[in-house]
């Protein structure tokens, strides 16, 4: 009697009860189970790895070794390596500028142009969004440099009799961040712009306010997410580009990403690139959470 | 009068910047065709560099590893972020904040980090660099923009026709590959296609992964370009501006296709 009823209570227990959510959960299983293990594999435990190497010390083989040690942060409070992190976030900062300067005009017009236009204009900012960036600061070396297409022209216009030296400084670098980086300013501005709702501006117009006035004290305002958004998009990554100065820059032009990467490669010192690392990241989130902050965009939608 | 002024100058200003972000690209596909090796000079028109590039074994290698690592990270990629789009839209759970800012942050933080912390973990557990470390790179950062496209996709999405499937005795499964899948699948063939690109296109990560015998096409720009400016990288840059051209634009046509 026992033996028969055991069964089909966890028959029942199988499949009366759990028959309504088993299969669910079964699937949430199956659609969040392989992307939590993959990033946590490798995006969550490198970055913990790093974080953990950045306090070894370098042992003689380019390795990690103990004891653990803090001299890896301290020493890149050295004036040498704070220089390098402050010429790198005043290019990083001059590159943000210019391409906010430029791009916010540049996405009013195409934000205000013609519907049937807009979506051509938007488009061809996207495509070098998307076009890999070692090509097109290739593109800017191919211009620049001393048998140049710029030298060449002006030096058969006999506007110069010597080529000008365009390449391996700092303007250079500038340029070619500028270049790769403005269509990550320009979409979100754009985005944002073109939410604006225009019966704002012809509100303040038929109350008195001139055109330049409307603009500060109406579209600047209300186009602020979209600012900091691109200067976000903008600044972060110009940190760590660090083939442009590598390409384009001088031998003295070493930034925060071109010392990270030497670290890594050339001095095979680990423990400190995982450092300047961590302080790389730790600056960035920084940004992350004075942005939210700013815009109250908690799941940082707008930069995406 | 003054209007239409400004309306000039604001298209002329419009004009400028396409032409900068233009101009060099139109550039160098044109001295992709120059015969002149060493200066800027137009000196006729050929195909010569393009032949030459086909001859170079390195470069054919190059571009067989950097195909191989784009189709298999991409198909692993859209797998995963399809069903983790899927199933963050659909369910809540403990965690989800963790999980949605663990694939929010690659998308922000600079690549030079992932790069190189993804070099700490391969070298640490002495998976020698390859195809392997290559292809495990791509994927990491290719999910958080797949999650994203299709994230994008179902934001529209009616709940109540899964919900109808499931009513009418529907499978998950059954659900999700009648029901969810083809209201999905632009998002998903246009973030496949994006994750294509990007991981044809990546230099700063794969240059810390890639082994001495999987160069991909990027990094063989970058070394051939540290030697000097060459024909043969025009002509490689510009198949690869044009491969990255049509893969957008089917990309944009499958976005913009939402709203019909």
């Amino acid at each position: 009697m026992k033996m028969e009823t055991l069964p089909t209570t966890a028959e029942t227990g199988l499949q009366s009860q759990p028959k309504q959510r088993q299969p669910r959960d079964w699937a949430k299983w199956w659609t969040l189970s392989p992307v939590t293990l993959w990033m946590t594999c490798f995006f969550l435990i490198p970055l913990l790895l790093i974080l953990l190497v950045s306090f070894f010390t370098r042992s003689s083989f380019g390795g990690i070794e103990m004891p653990l040690t803090i001299e890896n942060y301290t020493r890149f409070f050295d004036s040498l390596y704070i220089k390098i992190l402050w010429v790198s976030c005043l290019l990083s900062l001059a590159t943000t500028l210019l391409c906010l300067v430029f791009g916010y005009p540049f996405a009013y017009i195409i934000a205000r142009s013609p519907q049937r236009y807009r979506n051509i204009l938007l488009f061809l900012i996207i495509i070098p969004f998307w076009t890999n960036s070692l090509i097109r600061t290739y593109a800017w070396i191919l211009l620049l440099r001393t048998e140049g297409v710029i030298n060449t022209l002006l030096i058969n216009a006999g506007i110069f009799e010597q080529p000008l030296t365009l390449l391996y400084n700092n303007f250079a670098v500038l340029v070619g961040l500028v270049y790769t980086m403005l269509p990550f300013m320009v979409l979100p501005l754009y985005a944002s712009i073109e939410k604006l709702d225009k019966s704002y501006l012809e509100a303040a117009a038929d109350l008195g306010a001139k055109p330049w006035q409307a603009f500060w004290k109406i579209t600047f305002p209300l186009t602020t997410p979209g600012i900091v958004a691109g200067s976000l998009l903008v600044f972060v990554p110009s940190l760590g580009l660090f083939f442009i100065p590598d390409l384009m820059g001088g031998s003295k032009s070493v930034l925060i990403g071109n010392l990270i990467k030497n670290q890594f490669l050339t001095a095979r010192d680990w423990p400190f690139g995982s450092a300047v690392s961590i302080i790389l990241m730790a600056l960035t989130l920084l940004c992350i959470v004075a942005y939210m902050r700013t815009t109250n965009d908690k799941q940082g939608k707008e930069l995406l | 009068m003054r209007l239409s002024l400004g309306r000039k100058a604001a298209l002329f200003y419009a004009f400028l910047i396409y032409l900068f972000l233009y101009a060099p690209i139109a550039i160098l596909i044109t001295y992709s065709f120059n015969q002149s090796k060493l200066n800027a000079v137009w000196t006729g028109f050929t195909f010569d560099w393009y032949v030459r590039l086909f001859q170079n074994g390195e470069v054919l290698e190059a571009a067989k590893t950097t195909l191989v690592v784009a189709l298999m990270s991409t198909i692993a990629a859209t797998v995963i972020g399809t069903l983790a789009a899927v199933g963050m839209y659909r369910y809540k759970f403990r965690g989800k904040t963790a999980l949605d800012s663990m694939l929010y942050l690659p998308l922000v933080i600079p690549e030079i980090v992932m790069g190189i912390s993804l070099l700490a973990l391969f070298s640490q557990i002495k998976i020698p660099l390859g195809y392997f470390t290559l292809i495990a790179a791509h994927i990491t950062f290719s999910i958080p923009y797949i999650v994203v496209v299709v994230r994008a996709r179902l934001d529209g999405f009616d709940r109540s026709l899964e919900e109808a499937a499931m009513d009418l005795g529907a499978t998950p499964w059954q659900t999700f590959v009648k029901v969810t899948l083809p209201v999905i699948a632009p998002g998903v063939v246009a973030g496949a296609l994006l994750a294509f690109t990007l991981s044809i296109d990546d230099v700063i990560i794969s240059f810390f992964v890639a082994g001495p015998g999987s160069t991909t096409l990027p990094l063989k720009i970058f070394s051939m370009i540290k030697f000097g400016v060459t024909p043969e990288i025009n002509a490689l840059s510009t198949l690869m501006l044009i491969v990255t051209l049509i893969v957008v634009i089917i990309a944009e046509r499958l976005r913009m296709n939402k709203n019909v």
